[in-house]
């Protein structure tokens, strides 16, 4: 028997986009082979900024919770990081993966306090809580108080006797990290969960009316992206080797960039943060000498770019030239091309049962 | 004794923290914005009460009249301008907006003005204070702020339920499409009511330069104060506002008191407790 139609994920694009991301996959992994220190430290901050993107775009475009505070799981996972290596003799990259586990357990509560806050006042709520974790921490003089700590030499020479390989290690970690962070954003929005996502996205009461709990997906999409989040966050501690409260709970560089990044890639599309760090890190290593003048160009594209390309350059990709580097779509596909979706879906489907 | 008078010390500075919150609360409930940017604009008002002192050498307060209706001016025009355009029934634009011109404010302010601590001198306002029974010395300055807060509040609250123009607020923010139906040019009131706003903002920023030393990066904490307070008084009341504030600015004293790196932690903790265990605030009026 043949089907009338077909349900189709992958397109041209993306097959050829699947090709060319496992090329470079391979590419990375060999990258300490033949890249210096410098180029392997900047990979690893195009991987953490990749995968917070990716994450708040999880949480922000697809469940509409706008978070400003997901500095908390970044600063909870560097301290972590450091509580778990100097206090409890953890390997430290070992340390990078519980990280993600004590953050998960401080956003339970988290959740709890913040989610009965809607809208934008979540978002301001979820920034008071990041607050009150920096203050919080300025408080703890066994960590260093406001000023800060440095990871004790001991523990440093505990990864790798030697700093090449140690850079390689960290470097392989944080594509780790990145590679995990991606595929399971992927897998998420390819299975059942991804679907109730995106109905979330697109019109909440229509996905609580087809049998979409809202509130327990979302409450389980924020504990999931705030581990991932602690992860990422001890690897950015164990990539600069010191903490500070204010450096670890910076709304500007964990946030705000990060919001950046997703709003000028695209809300909503899983592509969207790949393009948005690609444009930072270029105008970061054009403008970053201006210093202030830097930032408030990056303000002012912000707002541009949600006044007159809300769906950002993966949205502008998509709409304008069918492209997808990840397939999550479904279409239908018609044996016979006269068929289209609508009336000529249902002859359609009549006649291959028919036949 | 000592407490006592930290106690009134706290309540005082609740009328700060209910200038800050008044406006915000009021275009959240006109327009459903949250404006990100709204601790820049109170940082702002006090740079624009800054330059025309150093200009014109007026006293700090007077310069209100000058700082009100530029801020104003900005108010209208970026409301027409910018956040006209965002708002829908989608909460993000509004929001990115107003992140991106809190960005952009706080950079513009550093770039021009360095990141150096500042003060309005508002001369012997700053030390003038009277004796309470007990040996308690109240500052002049602090109940000139509260009595401003509470004239402000009280002329909001008039405005909104005696004139004409708070009718047209008040069924904007009932129901858009319906107020557009009656003849109401929502744009123009939208841009009305951002420039009310401001106009509370250029207060709120006079009275904060004169209080304590600021500086560009402080206005992000000035929004988490104002956001505090309307939560805890609950959305949408204006008096309940001014409670929250209160509430705010005497657990801030309090924990001075124990610790002084306890100050802002012990009002964030306070409004989490009271998130908690009630939600809806203290007079919750929003539907």
């Amino acid at each position: 028997m043949t089907k009338a139609v077909r349900i189709e994920r992958s397109t041209r694009t993306s097959r050829i986009f699947g090709v060319a991301g496992l090329f470079l996959l391979a590419l990375l992994v060999a990258a300490p082979f033949y890249s210096g220190r410098s180029e392997l430290y900047l990979w690893v901050e195009v991987f953490c900024y990749l995968a917070l993107a990716s994450l708040w775009n999880l949480l922000a475009g697809y469940t509409g919770l706008v978070s400003v505070g997901q500095q908390a799981f970044v600063g909870l996972g560097g301290y972590s990081l450091f509580t778990l290596t100097i206090f409890f003799g953890v390997p430290p990259l070992l340390a990078v993966m519980l990280a993600g586990a004590v953050a998960t357990l401080f956003s339970i509560p988290t959740a709890w306090v913040i989610f009965r806050l809607k809208g934008a006042y979540f978002a301001i709520g979820t920034w008071v809580v990041a607050e009150v974790y920096r203050l919080t921490f300025a408080q703890v003089s066994v960590l260093g108080g406001g000023s800060g700590s440095s990871i004790p030499s001991q523990i440093v020479q505990s990864i790798a006797p030697n700093r090449l390989a140690r850079d390689n290690l960290i470097y392989w970690t944080g594509l780790i990290v990145i590679v995990a962070v991606l595929a399971t954003i992927y897998l998420i929005l390819r299975s059942r969960w991804g679907l109730a996502l995106t109905a979330i996205r697109d019109s909440e009461p229509a996905a609580e009316s087809v049998g979409v709990d809202n509130y327990r997906t979302k409450f389980l999409v924020y504990l999931l992206t705030a581990g991932a989040t602690g992860s990422v966050g001890a690897l950015i501690a164990l990539q600069k080797l010191r903490i500070s409260p204010d450096a670890a709970f910076s709304v500007n560089d964990w946030t705000v960039f990060v919001i950046f990044i997703v709003v000028i890639g695209g809300i909503g599309r899983m592509e969207g943060p790949l393009f948005g760090t690609i444009v930072f890190f270029l105008l970061r290593e054009f403008l970053a000498d201006w210093g202030p003048w830097y930032l408030m160009l990056l303000g002012l594209f912000a707002i541009v770019i949600t006044l007159t390309m809300p769906k950002g350059i993966a949205g502008m990709l998509a709409d304008r030239f069918d492209i997808q580097i990840f397939p999550l779509r479904r279409r239908v596909r018609f044996r016979n091309p006269q068929d289209t979706i609508g009336p000529g879906l249902t002859s359609a489907l009549e006649r291959s049962q028919k036949s | 004794m000592d407490l006592v008078s930290t106690v009134l010390d706290g309540i005082l500075l609740g009328g700060l923290y209910a200038l800050f919150a008044a406006g915000l609360s009021l275009i959240f409930g006109v327009m459903r914005l949250v404006n990100i940017a709204h601790g820049d604009l109170i940082v702002l008002s006090a740079f624009v009460a800054m330059i025309i002192v150093g200009a014109l050498g007026l006293h700090p307060l007077v310069t209100l009249v000058l700082v009100v209706p530029l801020m104003a001016s900005l108010g209208y025009g970026l409301q027409r301008v910018v956040f006209n355009r965002a708002l829908g029934h989608d909460i993000l634009p509004p929001l990115l907006v107003s992140f991106g011109l809190s960005v952009f404010l706080q950079n513009a302010l550093l770039q021009i003005f360095s990141g150096d601590s500042r003060r309005l001198h508002a001369g012997n306002l700053e030390t003038w204070h009277f004796d309470l029974p007990g040996g308690i010395a109240v500052g002049v300055l602090p109940c000139v702020m509260f009595a401003v807060a509470v004239a402000v509040i009280t002329g909001l609250q008039l405005l909104l339920y005696r004139t004409k123009l708070g009718r047209a607020f008040r069924s904007v923010s009932d129901d858009q499409e319906t107020a557009q139906l009656m003849g109401i040019n929502n744009a123009h009131l939208f841009g009305l009511a951002m420039a009310l706003s401001l106009s509370i903002v250029s207060v709120a920023g006079v009275f904060l330069g004169i209080r304590a030393n600021f500086d560009p990066s402080i206005g992000p904490t000035r929004l988490i104060f104002a956001f505090e307070a309307i939560i805890i008084g609950g959305l949408g009341d204006l008096w309940g506002t001014l409670v929250g504030g209160v509430i705010l600015g005497v657990a801030q004293t309090l924990g001075a008191r124990i610790n002084p790196g306890y100050q802002i932690l012990a009002g964030h903790i306070v409004f989490l407790a009271i998130l908690t265990l009630r939600p809806q605030g203290f007079f919750p009026k929003t539907r």
